[in-house]
């Protein structure tokens, strides 16, 4: 089986601090890490291969330093990482970004599956792996729990808010993971020393000669940022107090009973 | 599609099973409002195989124009069923503005429309507004988990779409004497188009509560509860007030409580009339899918914890000791 | 932490801490309470690879150096130390092979172990501790096989190796020349497990007796020449005993990071006590030890890459450290006062794991003998 995942290297939102006065964010410090939803679509294809065999390819666009989340996706077992990275795709927005990482795909391809993650934590948008399935004209199933193979027949659990589908469809398919997905393996320790002495291929402009360039970088991206603010946060807060549990109890019911909340 | 000639405000009725869901009539009073800043009419698209609840509820909740699609290919949301159905739809009738339920299927359905309609979409937006020189809708979202907020603008193309959280805006009140044109296309998408079956529904089992998007009352509890169990402690607060439970993050990756009852960035967006947090230390990430409540009750150990700069009533002190306390006063009150 | 780390070894030590902390730290309270650890903890390790190491890469291990792999069970060991030494344990039977085996013996010992197995070291009997020599375990040849008899006692992973050196006499008459080595398979008949011993501290590592009787193994069986097992077991006692300072290390960093967050939080009078000046005399204290107590260690490691057995080294190495994490460990449940001396709060296992250290792998008094005794060697 040949699989492709895609995965995007992001600040770690949890530890990530804004300037309130330039409203950007502060990023030096932040570590980065990999998305962790295309850490549980890592594990699916993982999975895959060891269920089926085959190969696993990890293609990540973004900058040289991107290139570390490719190495820990090898360290994990993943076969391939190839870093796809020019200015000429700088400023994409998840349209441009599906597209370009579809050309990759194409190029690196045929794959049975591609998988991805539900949503990147700084963009949030779940977004631009279900494009790729478009752009690719492949099946897509979103908040996919796990997948098995019965012949030439796919069958694969996805998780919707209502309960659990049972799905099947045929190969190529494009799949994205969520946390409920799985629990990511750790890397081995022989596979880590690996993944940090081997060769990651960079894809730039010139390895696609036929992509269509009004799809990408800035001009590609239909959607624009217009400004971005802190959120507000105003301490209207009232103390609720007392000297035992059951005062602040007592005190808390009074004060909401009389703002007609209770 | 012509940036010049696309007009109305469309609003996707995502259906469960024949039964509407929330979001489309949530998102029908905010594409009234959408509908007026750009003088254009609002209207609702239906698809599936059991239409008329869904179409009396579009109605009822203020479309003034119905498109619907009907159907035993589109019993279940397949994205090359519905894709297909929308998107001639959308060749059709030429719409301006598309708002979508930011749910599975909807994110689904938008991203795909989006493509093949070359045209931008903002996902999860928890604001809109128009600007009425452009046309152009401003879509604001989070980003970077809450830390941040854009806004968007899809100006160069049309239709311009978002999609936007369950939760995020309120309904708003249904009026039963609203007769919008109700307009039914045969769009059938023959069965080789698609490829995906669904072949078993499991209906989900380990949360038999009350979901929190229905609940008026959530009491959530963080990282300071320490185990599966204690979380009864709150059940019994949710219970007497006759609401539910909830969860930061920390309390699903610890594994007391699951994913469904999570609120925040990656779970649900709520707006409960009271939402008390309880040894939650107020991450943007939480704050982002609950800041809307009515009132917000946070009950903390550390008074230098973030969620008392949300809270509209601040109680320094241990959840173990205030909650049963709370408990009781408020039984007591009720017996009286 | 004034190592040198190149980016390999940060990555790979990055890579055992988050392990470490997510998989293993949350049960070791209670495994240190029962005195056992769960097989599935250990298989955490297994998944990581942690058991093959030093295999050498012809034999399909790792083959990481002595000074990598310490470091790795130094940060293991800062979650548990008895976690850690299961796996060294295996690498001290390991050493043995390798100094003394053939490639087959490597190749099968690599192969027993590599699917996720423990191996275990048997020298030491109830009347051979300091002095392996009057061990009383036979091997008698018979044929092309000996016939192992004996009770050992103390051994580190005795429940759960699936293989084990062996040490036995085959001419009792020639005292320590009489002794020779034997990789035993663990499920050979005739071989009983005695029960887990309870100990002081490193409680999740298995340790039991093993008594062979009439354990037959074939005379290809044997690690080296006849009677030479006395010196390789010398030998290899001489790289493991530097080895596992690295853990008395990793349980020191543990002792003072606890304490430095408690000095910092816990108040008294008015302020945090670490503004008292005994308080930091004691952290300083600690930390000194542990510097240098780290870069010994490491030091030492390098010599045993370079190929050297450090005879001296080893001792100096297993000496210093151990006393000094005495020490600190003790120093750290003062720090925490009352709370230190409850089994609530982490420190008072530290002080319990790392007594062990400055018994085993000889004892601290006989180290300073073999010191005194190289002294007089080199001295001409």
């Amino acid at each position: 089986m040949n699989i492709v995942v895609c995965i995007k290297q992001v600040p770690d939102t949890t530890e990530i601090k804004i300037d309130p006065v330039k409203n950007t964010l502060i990023r030096q410090g932040v570590p980065s890490i990999m998305n962790p939803f295309d850490k549980n679509a890592l594990e699916t294809a993982l999975q895959l291969k060891d269920a089926y065999g085959g190969k696993v390819v990890a293609i990540a666009m973004g900058p040289q330093q991107a290139k570390a989340v490719l190495r820990e996706a090898i360290s994990m077992g993943a076969d391939e990482g190839y870093l796809v990275t020019d200015r000429a795709f700088g400023g994409s927005d998840t349209y441009a970004t599906s597209y370009i990482l579809s050309q990759a795909i194409e190029k690196l391809g045929p794959f049975d599956v591609i998988l991805g993650g539900k949503q990147a934590i700084d963009g949030d948008t779940g977004q631009t792996a279900p494009s790729i399935a478009e752009h690719l004209g492949a099946t897509r199933l979103t908040y996919v729990l796990d997948m098995k193979v019965e012949g030439d027949k796919v069958i694969a659990r996805r998780q919707v808010e209502e309960g659990i589908e049972v799905i099947e469809t045929k190969f190529p398919v494009l799949c994205t993971a969520t946390k409920e997905s799985n629990k990511p393996r750790y890397a081995t320790v022989s596979r880590k020393l690996y993944s940090l002495r081997c060769d990651i291929p960079e894809l730039t402009i010139a390895d696609f000669p036929n992509i269509d360039t009004t799809k990408i970088g800035l001009k590609g991206s239909p959607t624009k940022v217009k400004a971005t603010f802190t959120p507000k946060r105003t301490a209207t807060g009232v103390n609720i107090e007392g000297n035992s549990p059951a005062e602040i109890a007592g005190s808390l019911i009074d004060k909401l009973a009389e703002a007609k909340v209770l | 599609m012509s940036f010049e000639t696309c007009k109305d405000v469309w609003v996707f009725i995502e259906c469960f099973q024949g039964e509407p869901k929330s979001v489309g009539l949530e998102l029908l009073g905010q594409g009234r409002k959408l509908a007026d800043g750009l003088k254009q009419q609002l209207c609702a698209v239906v698809i599936g195989k059991d239409v008329d609840a869904a179409v009396k509820a579009a109605a009822a909740y203020g479309a003034e124009k119905v498109y619907v699609v009907k159907g035993d290919e589109y019993e279940n949301y397949s994205a090359d069923a519905y894709g297909h159905a929308f998107l001639k739809l959308c060749e059709k009738y030429d719409p301006n503005t598309i708002l979508v339920g930011a749910t599975v299927n909807g994110r689904d359905l938008g991203s795909k429309l989006a493509v093949s309609l070359h045209t931008g979409l903002t996902a999860d937006c928890t604001a809109l507004s128009v600007e009425e020189e452009s046309g152009n809708v401003v879509w604001e979202r989070p980003a970077f988990g809450g830390n941040l907020y854009a806004q968007i603008l899809c100006s160069e193309t049309r239709p311009q779409m978002g999609t936007c959280r369950p939760g995020a805006f309120k309904k708003g009140q249904p009026n039963p004497d609203n007769k919008p044109e109700i307009i039914e296309e045969a769009i059938p998408t023959p069965a080789e188009q698609i490829r995906t079956k669904v072949v078993e529904f499991i209906k989900a089992a380990e949360d038999q509560g009350m979901r929190l998007d229905e609940a008026d009352v959530i009491v959530s509890g963080g990282r300071a509860m320490k185990n599966a169990e204690n979380f009864a402690v709150l059940q019994e607060l949710a219970d007497v007030l006759g609401g539910t439970v909830g969860c930061s993050r920390a309390a699903v990756d610890a594994g007391w409580m699951p994913q469904s009852r999570q609120v925040g960035q990656t779970g649900s967006t709520v707006s409960p009339k009271i939402y008390f947090a309880c040894g939650i230390s107020g991450a943007v990430q939480h704050v982002a899918g609950m800041s809307e409540s009515g009132t917000i009750v946070a009950i903390n150990k550390d008074d230098t914890a973030p969620i008392f700069e949300v809270a509209d009533y601040c109680i320094v002190g241990d959840l173990f000791e205030v909650v049963p306390a709370l408990v009781k006063e408020l039984k007591a009150r009720q017996q009286a | 932490m004034s190592l040198l780390y190149t980016d390999e070894q940060k990555e790979l030590l990055a890579m055992v801490r988050e392990m470490a902390e997510n998989e293993i730290k949350p049960y070791v309270q209670e495994a240190d309470e029962k005195g056992e650890c769960p097989r599935e903890l250990f298989d955490w390790g297994f998944k990581m690879g942690l058991h093959m190491l030093e295999i050498p890469e012809e034999y399909g291990g790792t083959g990481l150096s002595y000074e990598t792999t310490a470091m790795i069970f130094e940060e293991l060991a800062k979650v548990d130390a008895g976690y850690a030494i299961s796996f060294v344990t295996s690498f001290v039977a390991l050493r043995n092979v390798i100094l003394a085996g053939t490639p087959e013996q490597g190749k099968y010992f690599a192969d027993v172990v590599k699917p996720g197995r423990f191996a275990a070291f048997a020298l030491t009997e109830p009347n051979a501790g300091s002095d392996p020599g009057a061990m009383r375990a036979t091997a008698v040849k018979d044929g092309d096989d000996y016939i192992l008899n004996g009770n050992k006692t103390f051994i580190t992973n005795g429940a759960l190796a699936s293989i084990m050196v062996g040490f036995f006499k085959t001419s009792p008459e020639k005292g320590n020349r009489g002794i020779s080595a034997f990789i035993v398979d663990a499920d050979a008949p005739g071989i009983t497990i005695g029960k887990h011993e309870n100990k002081m501290g490193l409680r999740l590592s298995n340790t039991t007796d093993v008594t062979f009787e009439n354990v037959r193994v074939k005379a290809s069986a044997m690690l080296g020449e006849e009677g030479s097992g006395f010196k390789l077991a010398l030998n290899a006692l001489n790289l493991s005993r530097a080895f596992v300072a690295t853990m008395a290390v990793g349980i020191m960093q543990r002792a003072l990071d606890e304490s430095v967050k408690y000095a910092k939080e816990r108040k008294q009078f008015g302020e945090p006590i670490i503004n008292f000046q005994m308080v930091q005399q004691m952290l300083a204290d600690m930390a000194i030890k542990i510097e240098a107590s780290r870069c010994l260690v490491n030091n030492t490691m390098r010599m045993m890459d370079n190929g050297s057995l450090v005879r001296k080294e080893g001792s100096i190495t297993k000496t210093f450290v151990s006393d000094c994490a005495q020490e600190v460990t003790s120093n750290a449940v003062q720090i925490f006062g009352g709370y230190g001396y409850s089994k609530e709060y982490p420190v008072e296992k530290l002080m319990r794991d790392c007594k062990v250290f400055q018994i085993f792998e000889g004892a601290n008094q006989v180290q300073r003998m073999t010191i005194a005794g190289e002294l007089n060697r080199e001295y001409k």
